[in-house]
């Protein structure tokens, strides 16, 4: 026994000290990481904003945003509607697949097709569309049922593939989780745009390298890119310490200071589009977690104004989110089509005095109990933003008792099932961002038209506020192609629910990035992260 | 014989099916999956054609029945949140968690073991004292802080050893291994020695308790009396004698090191299976964590059958059927 301890011991010595073999470090080599891994190299696989845009390093689409999230020619270098139901879409000549293939209308009609085919998760951006087709070598029509001004901002977010690749390696649809068998798309990528992938490790190291073929003139000036995916934040942080890492992402807000310390680092800091905001059941006849009974205090305007003018988004974004927050009164981010910068006017704190006083106005002299429902994984500090606002809800007499969970189980709870029904909520937390479209309309569509289960309207409007002229106004603009009318609908749905305190919008939360010294990146607001803009010194 | 080895295969599969049954109706409670597979902004209709597609709008036991079925074939299916095979998923994750346990094992032994006789030799010398002292900080610290502390030593202020990941390694067959680059055995380092922190202690103690407990019996004095040298007696006799648990408690930590080498993975963005049920968690995948449960039940019931075997092999009271026979030393 003794003997074999020994020898094994030994044996482990020598694999683990000996053996030594080095490799050349590479010029220009730039390494990421963030907290979770791509989910899948298929640019269709899921709606999800990380996954979109680190395809879209591959995979070009029609058209992409620019820095100041702006369309801009990419793949199309026109587009525009020819009549009120016909787009059209040039595609630029002379492009070629990193495989060495030509670029034509039927790889732009496939891909299209593809995305609003079985299991791809982009089948909402082309809700509107009637028919897609190829109208010469290097034009696309594409006929809707009816006028969408807003087709190619939704598809900004979708890769084009190669018609070709995609039949040879059985990847014609996107994955279908329903079957046993894996599409090669999940791990392997072919597209037209600045980088190639190289390696995937699922979970483990992604490797692009740059297309020396793209059709556009490389900004970056990268000739290797790591891309590993880091859970947990010390580990995150400490490896850009070290330097194991150039560039990392979804800092947390408790390291922030530490790194801005660090001579080694950058801090990058910028509103995101996503707005963070409460929201008030407002549907049901009496609240599921109330000591009111019989009636429902949050259909009174006077209760909902009480709730926002009483919660202190600048206190929250001193103390809770350590100033990385943007306070604002709108549902929309600045960036996004149809923010109104003249109303996002926050009206004055009430002191608690004023508050009491409108509370006994509206029938509740001695304030009320209610319940309220927050994540506690999903949004920066979310659970304590909702101790805060119990805190100051408190100081006005209204007693909420908070249920803070992941967000799994959350989202389950408070959102409304599929037959329109309401969730389980009284007060909740949500945060959004109009990512398919960088447009008001979707806001107003998903959060703030009367939830409707036929139209599918209002299905994340999970408080079921309801105002019919601004359902009117609402459906109006979303076939609206003149863009002064239209930006008056937007300018008057907008006052409508301002007035009418229907969510409380907390802020934008900041999206806070840090790389080396010797790294220059561009941190555009949507939280996308474009290698195309970076540069190694 | 026969008999002894099918009673525990009986029982192992009973207790996997266990497994099984807990593990499916345990997921059934972790949230929607439906949530974590599709973005915020999915519409409803979508959301409910992924239901119905995932057979999730089954009855348990019907989707417990398919599990089963599946799972016995090796066929856990797509993960939701990769749609890639799970099977192959943990396959080619695998690797680096066993390379890791084995390297944490081998960390445990060489320093366990001498460090445990050295102690049991010399209790009341004040190096013996300091290290036990010392090996307290690797029972009442928790692994992640063990790791972060490590990481930061090493990697942000000393810059000796890299800070996450498996550095380079080397493709044979499918088998991804860390032992034939540098970076690859540098990378091992500091995940080994948090992984193994706390065996060691336990094992260390284990050694020491046995070699206080072997240094007093007869044999030992009567092999002083014979005149042998300190290092045939402490090595040769005693030692050898308290390897007995000793190898018992280490095959059976193997799996324990294995199966919680999670928090190290995570600690140390360590590509293995660890890290990937605890990324499947966070997004309700549970094919993947239905898979990485029955896998590590497997393990244990596999190792604890060995554990059992050799046992059989080790003590011949049980080869007599029961009747115990006198004999032995």
């Amino acid at each position: 026994m003794t003997f074999s301890v020994r020898h094994s011991v030994a044996m482990g010595a020598l694999v683990c000290a000996a053996l030594a073999t080095s490799s050349a470090v590479e010029a220009k080599t730039f390494r990421w990481t963030n907290s979770g891994d791509v989910s899948s190299m298929d640019p269709f696989a899921r709606q999800e904003t990380f996954l979109l845009t680190f395809t879209q390093n591959i995979y070009d689409p029609l058209v992409r945003r620019d820095k100041n999230l702006k369309l801009e020619p990419a793949l199309a270098t026109k587009w525009g509607q020819v009549d009120k139901n016909t787009w059209f879409f040039d595609i630029r000549p002379n492009v070629k697949f990193s495989d060495g293939t030509p670029l034509t209308a039927d790889d732009i009609v496939f891909s299209l097709n593809r995305a609003n085919g079985p299991g791809s998760n982009m089948g909402s951006n082309f809700a509107s569309v009637k028919e897609i087709k190829k109208a010469g070598d290097l034009r696309v029509e594409v006929t809707t049922k009816y006028p969408d001004p807003l087709l190619a901002d939704k598809w900004a977010a979708l890769g084009m593939m190669s018609k070709a690749w995609a039949e040879k390696n059985n990847a014609v649809n996107s994955a279908d989780m329903t079957k046993n068998e894996e599409n090669y798309a999940t791990r392997n990528a072919m597209g037209t745009g600045p980088f190639i992938l190289k390696e995937r490790k699922a979970g483990e190291r992604t490797v692009l390298v740059p297309n020396p073929n793209w059709w556009d003139k490389p900004t970056h000036n990268l000739t290797e890119v790591i891309f590993t995916p880091v859970a947990n934040p010390a580990t995150r942080v400490a490896a850009l310490k070290a330097g194991d890492v150039d560039m990392m992402y979804e800092v947390p807000p408790a390291d922030t200071e530490s790194l801005k310390k660090d001579a080694n680092v950058n801090v990058l800091e910028g509103p995101e589009t996503r707005v963070v905001y409460l929201g008030m059941d407002q549907e049901r006849d009496e609240l599921v977690e109330s000591s009111v009974k019989g009636k429902n205090p949050f259909k009174d305007k006077r209760v909902r104004e009480v709730f926002h003018r009483s919660i202190d988004v600048d206190a929250i974004k001193r103390t809770v989110m350590r100033g990385q927050s943007f306070p604002t009164d709108l549902m929309v981010a600045p960036g996004i089509n149809g923010y109104m910068k003249d109303l996002d006017k926050r009206p004055a704190l009430l002191k608690p005095e004023e508050a009491k006083k409108m509370l006994a106005d509206a029938g509740y002299p001695n304030g009320f109990e209610v319940g309220m429902d927050c994540p506690n994984d999903r949004y920066v500090n979310d659970e304590k933003i909702c101790q805060a606002v119990v805190s100051m809800l408190a100081r006005v007499g209204v007693k909420v008792n908070l249920r803070a969970q992941t967000r799994n189980l959350y989202f389950a709870k408070i959102l409304r099932k599929s037959d329109g029904k309401p969730g389980e909520t009284s007060f909740y937390m949500l945060g959004w961002s109009p990512a398919q479209t960088y447009d008001v309309h979707n806001v107003f569509e998903a959060l703030i038209q009367t939830p409707n289960a036929a139209t599918k309207k209002g299905m994340f409007n999970a408080g079921g506020y309801s105002n019919p002229a601004l359902d009117k106004l609402a459906d109006a603009m979303e076939q609206e192609t003149d863009k002064a009318k239209r930006d008056d609908m937007i300018r008057q749905a907008t006052k409508l629910y301002v007035d009418d305190f229907a969510y409380i919008p907390l802020h934008q939360q900041a999206v806070v990035w840090a790389a080396r010294k010797n790294i220059d990146l561009f941190q555009p607001a949507d939280n996308a992260f474009p290698l195309r803009f970076v540069t190694v010194k | 014989m026969l008999a002894f080895i099918l009673r525990r295969l009986v029982q192992s599969v009973a207790v996997l099916l266990a497994v099984g049954v807990v593990s499916f109706f345990l997921f059934r409670y972790v949230g929607d999956p439906i949530n974590a597979m599709v973005g915020q902004d999915t519409s409803q209709q979508e959301r409910d054609a992924l239901r119905e597609k995932l057979g999730l709008n089954d009855p348990a036991p019907v989707q417990f029945f398919h599990f089963l079925v599946n799972a016995a074939q090796g066929k856990f299916g797509l993960s939701y949140r990769t749609s890639e095979p799970v099977s192959r998923m943990i396959l080619e994750r695998l690797p680096a968690t066993l390379e890791l346990s084995f390297c944490a094992s081998l960390f445990v032994l060489f320093f366990g073991v001498p460090m445990g006789v050295y102690t049991g030799l010399y209790p009341r010398h004040w190096s013996s004292r300091l290290l036990q002292a010392v090996s307290l900080i690797g029972v009442s610290l928790p692994t992640f802080l063990i790791g972060i502390l490590l990481i930061l030593f090493f990697s942000v202020m000393l810059h000796w050893l890299p800070s996450f990941g498996r550095g380079e390694t080397v493709d044979i067959g499918g088998w991804t291994t860390n032992f034939l680059t540098r970076k690859g055995l540098e990378a091992l380092i500091l995940p080994s020695i948090t992984l193994g922190l706390f065996q060691l202690t336990l094992i260390m103690r284990l050694v020491r308790s046995e070699m206080l407990e072997v240094m007093r019996t007869d044999y030992i004095k009567f092999a002083r009396a014979r005149g042998l040298t300190n290092r045939a007696i402490n090595f040769g006799h005693a030692l050898k004698n308290t390897l007995v648990p000793v190898i018992t408690v280490a095959g059976l930590q193997l799996g324990a090191l294995i199966a919680f080498a999670l928090v190290t993975e995570t600690v140390f963005a360590w590509p293995g299976v660890g890290q990937l049920f605890i990324q499947s968690v966070q997004f309700s995948d549970i094919p993947v964590m239905a898979a990485y449960l029955m896998l590590i039940g497997l393990l244990f019931v596999v190792i604890n059958l060995v554990v059992d075997l050799l046992y059989f092999a080790v003590d011949p009271r049980l080869r007599g059927g029961g009747t115990a026979r006198a004999g032995g030393h």
